[in-house]
């Protein structure tokens, strides 16, 4: 377990008060809606960033916004931390506890309450994972757009809590250009509800404010999504190219060119190693980077518009390129991409960073970081969504080596300040968490994080949600 | 009118102001003066001699300017590289009987989107980063200039749509788009507006990618495209992209609505032409005091909220967003309270008095009434960017 990241001090008048704190909580909630026994605490100690765990005081799992809203203000009125959690897939630690805080989990809240194809909206319970909205709609001909990497198991409610992407947001934008409206409680326990079928907002876009806000400002309990009709087909092309700038370029230039892909996916050199030998998809292996390029529609629009990128492509000294005639083909060439993380993970235990760049620097960050990350003595494979400046660097390290787990932590550091100085962000879909709290000084002043923090006051000024997040712990108002 | 020429010009004034406790109107072009509830303040401060693109590169599809920037200006340098703002903001000029230069900086403040907002987003959505001046004259830099960034409370989001009320915009960064190659509109007739509602609906379930849905009644039907609409109701859907895709999408949605009505197609030029017409509200550009409301509600709820009000006031109306807005005139008094009970009734969503006499203005709340625990919230949120309430107190709410 690392050490480097700090959490908040346990608040001695919540250790002090421990097991009347149960008690009290087990009065608003059903028996099978709590969880205090250190050995039941154990599932909820960490998230998907595993090398930092705490365990919490309790685990509350509503079955209603009621619920919710009951545990809330009793924990506002003692200021209790809560930590709000959905599947518990944080790549950033946004869902690891303190030993404080009773963690609010809402995996119990998971039913679909409507859906109105005449509206083309969907509304569901916060704990309703992502791709179970597409899987409902689907034989419907709809889907529900934004598509982490973890959509078999993450929710909603934490999608919105971190404004989660996915491969196709370079189409269809990320959660907060998806979500229409939510139910949701304050901190002191009142329920208010933002948005709904209709778009915008009739005052201040609070529900903008919401969307990414790492469960600071209150607990989603229901929200109401855009879906989209699905489209007819979709096909993938394949481009090796002997440089990653040539790739790089490439890129830009499909963007520029008016085609909007549904997804744009990059791999160097190391990543389409790792993932030839353990998919055998048939990968290149004489060339530097790898493009996999997805476009929807109608076979006729899918030929019109690959015959385009092709054209592009070719522009760009592209040295391979696999078109695919079949479904057996164009699983193939995912294969490979959709078993990068597994992949990996067989040869070395990984980081996954997050920070976006410009796309104009993409080549320049790629090279800059396979020199940052050699510099501590270690290996990097990128594997990212290009279209969007989206990076995902995977520093490999071993995790039973604590010297060789700080210089990971370290190269990330710089990797992701390195995002930051070419014009780009910490994060594009993982979030702040706990992870690049205290590096957020790097992209921001400390006037633009007072004000960023003086607006979290409005809704919680006890600073009781989620705590050890987000902003760094020294020079908190 | 004070115009700052640089930012920390602009953040004196604002500071003066705040220890003075010296009211202040925000303002870019003021093309939109008369938006929101009727406030007095001290002073206006306007952006507008804080103007040019400060980056742009067409490669990126981002484009950062200072946001006294002419739109005009904007428009023409994204043209020159065929690209666009999706969101289409629309010019409130005609329908307000206002003059001045619309700039990008009031576009964003006010949140202006057009009819390709349902698939595109609005405004909101293609802004990436802003400077602004809160309330005690600080320089605060929120979001960014990439697409996906989640570092952060999104501050971006809170002050686009808060119509200067939050703080001081000096520099918007903003994603923009191709051009589409071309666009073709279907046009069915005859239409009443609940089988218009039905059409749309079924127009955008089909993966056929509908970027314009709206819906013309008899009585606006002539003042679009100098009356060349074909006879009837007209319910017009947009198709937009490459060519070979448009075509092929094209008959895909005509064969699904010719069941509706009978189809005709327009060209590219008309097409143009015709969604300006629809984003400028062009058949309430009438040079008059007539109360004029945008409403948003969800496309299914617009025709019966229409139908319901008839009953009782006389409303002339037309739909865009798949009947989801309706821009409504009213023929005399506003109607507000029968307006939002019915709005309530149907499901919710909201009524903005866009336009209206000064004496219906004072009476009149522009914006959607609040519940309370949401207007207090909101009240908070103000509080923290402009703890003085320097900034238009009361405008929206």
């Amino acid at each position: 377990m690392s050490e480097a990241i700090q959490f908040l001090p346990p608040r001695d008048s919540v250790m002090s008060r421990r097991a009347a704190i149960v008690t009290d909580l087990a009065e608003l909630l059903p028996p099978e809606c709590l969880v205090h026994e250190a050995r039941e605490l154990v599932p909820f100690e960490t998230d998907a960033f595993v090398s930092y765990r705490r365990l919490p005081l309790a685990v509350a799992l509503p079955k209603t916004t009621a619920q919710v809203a009951a545990v809330l203000k009793y924990c506002h009125r003692y200021g209790v931390p809560v930590v709000p959690r959905g599947a518990g897939t944080s790549l950033s630690g946004g869902a690891i506890p303190q030993e404080d805080a009773v963690v609010l989990c809402l995996s119990k809240m998971a039913r679909i309450l409507e859906l109105d194809y005449a509206n083309r909206t969907a509304t569901v319970q916060a704990g309703v994972t992502n791709l179970s909205i597409s899987e409902a709609v689907g034989t419907d001909g709809f889907f529900y757009a934004p598509d982490p990497s973890s959509q078999l198991a993450c929710t909603i409610g934490g999608n919105i809590g971190m404004n989660s992407g996915g491969a196709h947001c370079l189409k269809y934008g990320v959660t907060t250009n998806n979500l229409l409206g939510v139910k949701m409680v304050l901190v002191d326990g009142a329920v208010i509800e933002l948005g709904g079928k209709h778009l915008d907002a009739s005052g201040y876009d609070l529900l903008g404010l919401i969307c990414g806000s790492e469960g600071q400002l209150g607990i989603v309990t229901e929200a109401t999504v855009r879906l989209i009709a699905k489209p007819e087909g979709a096909r993938p092309v394949l481009f090796g190219f002997e440089a990653s700038e040539a790739a790089g370029a490439c890129v830009a230039d499909i963007i520029a060119s008016g085609i909007i892909p549904v997804a744009i996916e990059f791999m160097d050199k190391p990543a389409i190693e790792i993932c030839e030998a353990f998919a055998h998809a048939g990968y290149p292996l004489d060339v530097a980077a790898l493009l996999i390029v997805e476009v929807e529609g109608s076979e006729a629009e899918m030929d019109a518009m690959l015959q385009s990128i092709v054209e592009i492509a070719r522009r760009h000294q592209v040295k391979t390129v696999r078109e695919c005639q079949s479904a057996t083909e164009a699983a193939l060439i995912w294969k490979g991409r959709k078993s990068a993380f597994g992949a990996t993970g067989r040869i070395a235990d990984y980081i996954c960073m997050d920070g976006t760049v410009p796309l104009s620097k993409l080549s320049y960050v790629l090279n800059k970081t396979a020199e940052i990350v050699e510099s501590f003595g270690l290996r990097v494979a990128n594997v990212f969504h290009a279209g969007d400046g989206n990076m995902h660097p995977l520093i490999l390290f071993n995790a039973n080596d604590p010297a060789d787990a700080a210089k990971a932590e370290a190269a990330g550091n710089e990797i992701l300040k390195l995002c930051v100085d070419a014009g780009g962000c910490l994060t594009g879909e993982h979030g702040v968490g706990i992870e690049k709290r205290d590096l957020m000084r790097h992209q921001y002043s400390e006037v633009d994080l007072h004000q960023q923090m003086a607006v979290r006051a409005a809704f919680d000024e006890g600073w009781i949600m989620n705590p050890s997040k987000v902003f760094p712990l020294d020079g908190r108002a | 009118m004070l115009t700052p020429h640089t930012e920390a010009d602009a953040a004196y004034v604002i500071r003066t102001a705040a220890t003075d406790g010296k009211t202040l109107g925000l303002c870019g072009g003021n093309t939109r003066a008369g938006f929101g509830n009727v406030t007095e303040t001290a002073e206006t401060v306007s952006s507008r001699a804080l103007s040019g693109i400060v980056d742009y590169d067409p490669a990126e599809m981002v484009v950062t300017a200072r946001s006294g920037t002419p739109l005009a200006e904007i428009e023409a340098a994204l043209a020159a590289n065929r690209q666009m703002l999706a969101f289409e903001p629309m010019d409130h000029r005609g329908i307000m009987g206002t003059g001045g230069e619309p700039t990008i900086g009031g576009v964003f403040a006010a949140n202006v989107s057009g009819p390709r907002r349902f698939v595109s987003g609005a405004a909101r959505d293609s802004l990436l980063g802003i400077r602004f001046i809160n309330g005690k004259g600080e320089v605060i830099r929120a979001g960014g200039r990439v697409m996906k960034n989640v570092t952060g409370l999104d501050l971006v989001k809170l002050l686009a749509g808060s119509h200067g009320t939050l703080g001081f915009l000096t520099e918007v960064t903003f994603r923009v788009l191709p051009v589409p190659q071309t666009a073709e509109t279907i046009v069915i007739s005859g239409l009443d507006d609940a089988g218009a509602a039905k059409a749309m609906a079924a127009a955008l379930a089909l993966p056929v990618e509908v970027s314009g849905a709206a819906h013309l009644p008899q009585t606006v039907r002539h003042r679009f495209l100098s009356g060349s609409l074909p006879d009837g109701e007209a319910t017009v859907l947009r198709l937009e992209g490459l060519a070979a895709s448009v075509s092929v999408r094209s008959e895909k949605l005509a064969a699904v609505m010719q069941a509706f009505g009978p189809i005709a197609r327009l060209d590219a030029d008309e097409s143009r032409t015709l969604w300006q017409e629809i984003r400028d509200v062009h058949p309430y550009a009438d040079n008059s005091q007539k109360p004029l409301w945008r409403v948003s509600v969800a496309p299914s709820a617009g025709h019966q909220l229409v139908a319901a009000l008839r009953l009782e006031a006389g409303v002339d109306a037309f739909y865009d967003w798949q009947g989801g807005l309706i821009w409504m005139r009213m023929e005399a008094d506003p109607e507000a309270e029968l307006l939002r009970r019915f709005i309530r009734a149907l499901g919710g969503g909201h009524a903005t008095l866009v336009r209206a006499s000064a004496t219906v203005r004072t009476q009149c709340p522009a914006f959607e009434p609040q519940p309370d625990a949401v207007a207090q919230l909101s009240a908070r949120v103000k509080q923290k960017l402009d703890p003085g309430g320097i900034f238009s107190p009361g405008k929206m709410g």
